[in-house]
């Protein structure tokens, strides 16, 4: 690939034979992001269709993922895991962007004053470790320390509060709303330099033709962004289909209650890794990480050839 | 007249809307804070109120120092993260440099080869990579983690730094060249310096994950000696659960060195984001 032959060929090629400049300079990068990324991500696929038999390592060819998909406890544990992700995913899709892209809104408003601290605010949490978040919010809704049904009552719905962290029926959605907290400053991000990159005079037009305000917004602003929309889109679903920290720093890794916070990152935690009676799997892990490659290389791929070709996008 | 009053009313609702989400965001963080430097009864007790002089206490800054190697976790912490910056923003800039600058066969492919990186995830060659770490010895050593966030981050150094690189200028680089530069020098003495701006923002980007992983230490390096800070916070805080003024105590601590660097990155940061450096 780096075949380094000048590539205007005569005379050139007699005046610059070799070039080692070139070399030198791709060989640091090209070698650590081949041995420590490219052959291993390899390798873990590769190592899906191998696993032990009576001690030794054989080539199994789909075994590993026929019992993935069809051994009842692989197959609900996997589906639960899938299921919960793509749950995990339609809540940030749904409350994390659209919040983000109206606090961009409401920020790039001319003349609004305090600007620079309200994008500080926003994007504090982003910068947070999961350990701090995962725990400030553990600690907020535990019904121990009672500042989440305070809250809850200066509103008027203390009686709504419920221990949701160890609920079945809320876990799930109480650890994705706080990761839409914490990422939220992304899109947000993303969108006000997208906003702010679209010309004055596009804005002065359409002021000129009368519309303001909400029209605005929705007619001529929101098609401008709608690249930018797009990459934050794709850039929540490679994040949430590869999230890990927050639900096993909230749930710990057995995702719990009942395994219902249980996304495709933990789950393949506890299968190579081990998990307390569990031993680590290797191969079955690999397996869960070939799906994951699959699932992301498909959101990756939708988004490369589907949406991004067929956005407009407006030359300035 | 009218008109005027109207549009002090909608700028008033937007600064509502606006602070009300600045407190969601800013709440939680403040809480700990404030309750981290309070008696265990006035946690409890008056969770949302300031330390005062009967509630003030630093029992659990006291426990925190005392029972965890929070030193040697951030001494750990601070050594993979520079290193790793360091390596990524120096062998990025080489990269992008001569994807940007020379013309050679294979030039796209190079540049598509490395943009893999920067949509699949390095997690997902978790399992190879712990068997490779343990083969080679690596296994629980700052090393480890070193490689795999160097590798992790070049990617987008690489995309970020190329695009940057394409707008200095060619007649200053000719000019050097004319002067008899080597093309090294032309690198490190001409165009590094000159996009000195890019690599502050790619360093700002590479450094927030590296600081709060918890994947690769929790797999590669968990051993007593080389545990960072976010692991160290998350196994004391697991042990320390019921003791809530270490654990608040432990989460401030954690907190300030982001907001420290924060402060001061936080123009580099925003002007990266608004300058298109991650379109």
């Amino acid at each position: 690939m780096t075949d380094l032959a000048p590539d205007q060929g005569g005379e050139a090629a007699r005046r610059r034979p070799r070039r080692w400049h070139i070399l030198v300079f791709l060989a640091p990068t090209v070698i650590i992001y081949t041995a420590v990324m490219i052959l291993p991500l390899i390798e873990t696929l590769r190592q899906s269709f191998f696993n032990v038999v009576d001690g030794e390592h054989v080539f199994v060819g789909f075994a590993n993922f026929a019992t993935l998909f069809g051994d009842p406890r692989w197959a609900a544990d996997f589906w639960n895991a899938l299921g919960n992700n793509f749950i995990f995913f339609l809540i940030h899709m749904a409350v994390q962007n659209p919040i983000g892209i109206a606090l961009a809104a409401l920020l790039s408003l001319p003349g609004l004053r305090f600007a620079a601290f309200y994008r500080t605010a926003f994007f504090l949490p982003t910068l947070l470790s999961f350990v701090i978040v995962g725990f400030i919010w553990k600690l907020i809704l535990s019904p121990i320390w009672g500042v989440a049904p305070w809250l809850m009552d200066l509103v008027g719905m203390k009686a709504l509060f419920g221990p949701w962290l160890g609920k079945s029926g809320s876990a799930l959605i109480a650890v994705s709303l706080v990761s839409v907290w914490q990422f939220i400053g992304i899109p947000m991000m993303l969108i006000y330099a997208a906003l702010l990159n679209i010309p004055e005079e596009v804005i002065e037009a359409a002021e000129i033709d009368g519309v303001t305000g909400w029209g605005q917004f929705f007619k001529i602003k929101l098609p401008l962004i709608l690249p930018a929309i797009g990459i934050i889109s794709i850039l929540t679903f490679v994040g949430n289909f590869n999230a890990f920290d927050l639900v096993y720093t909230m749930q710990g890794a057995l995702a719990g209650p009942d395994k219902t916070t249980d996304i495709l990152g933990t789950f393949l935690y506890r299968t190579f890794f081990g998990f307390q009676l569990q031993l680590g799997d290797q191969s079955m892990g690999a397996t869960i990480a070939t799906i994951m490659f699959l699932i992301i290389l498909t959101g990756v791929c939708i988004y490369l050839f589907g949406i991004q070709r067929r956005i407009r996008r407006y030359q300035f | 007249m009218s008109k005027a009053r109207q549009s002090t009313l909608r700028t008033s609702l937007v600064h509502v809307a606006l602070i009300a989400y600045t407190l969601v965001a800013l709440f939680p963080v403040f809480l700990t804070i404030i309750n981290s430097f309070k008696s265990k009864q006035a946690i409890f007790g008056q969770p949302l109120r300031l330390p005062g002089p009967s509630t003030f206490s630093l029992i659990g800054y006291e426990t925190v120092l005392k029972q965890g190697d929070f030193v040697t976790y951030f001494q750990n912490s601070t050594i993979v993260t520079v290193v790793s910056i360091f390596l990524v923003l120096l062998f990025g800039a080489m990269a992008a440099f001569a994807l940007a600058e020379y013309r050679f066969r294979g030039n796209t492919l190079m540049g598509l080869y490395l943009a893999i990186g920067i949509m699949i995830p390095i997690r997902l060659g978790t399992v190879a990579l712990l068997q490779g770490m343990v083969a080679t010895g690596l296994v629980n050593t700052l090393t480890a983690l070193i490689l795999v966030y160097t590798a992790q981050g070049l990617p987008l150094a690489v995309f970020i730094l190329s695009e940057f690189m394409r707008t200095v200028s060619d007649d200053l680089k000719n000019a050097g060249r004319i002067d008899g530069l080597s093309e090294y020098a032309i690198f490190f003495r001409l165009v590094l310096p000159l996009v000195r701006p890019a690599m502050a923002t790619v360093a700002v980007f590479t450094m927030i994950p590296i600081w709060n992983d918890l994947w690769f230490p929790l797999i590669l390096a968990p051993s007593e000696s080389t545990k960072t800070v976010t692991l160290g916070a998350q196994l004391f805080i697991g042990q320390f659960v019921t003791n809530w003024n270490a654990v608040l105590a432990a989460l401030s601590l954690a907190i300030f060195p982001v907001l420290i660097l924060y402060v001061i990155f936080s123009r580099q940061l925003i002007r990266g984001i608004t300058s298109g450096a991650v379109k």
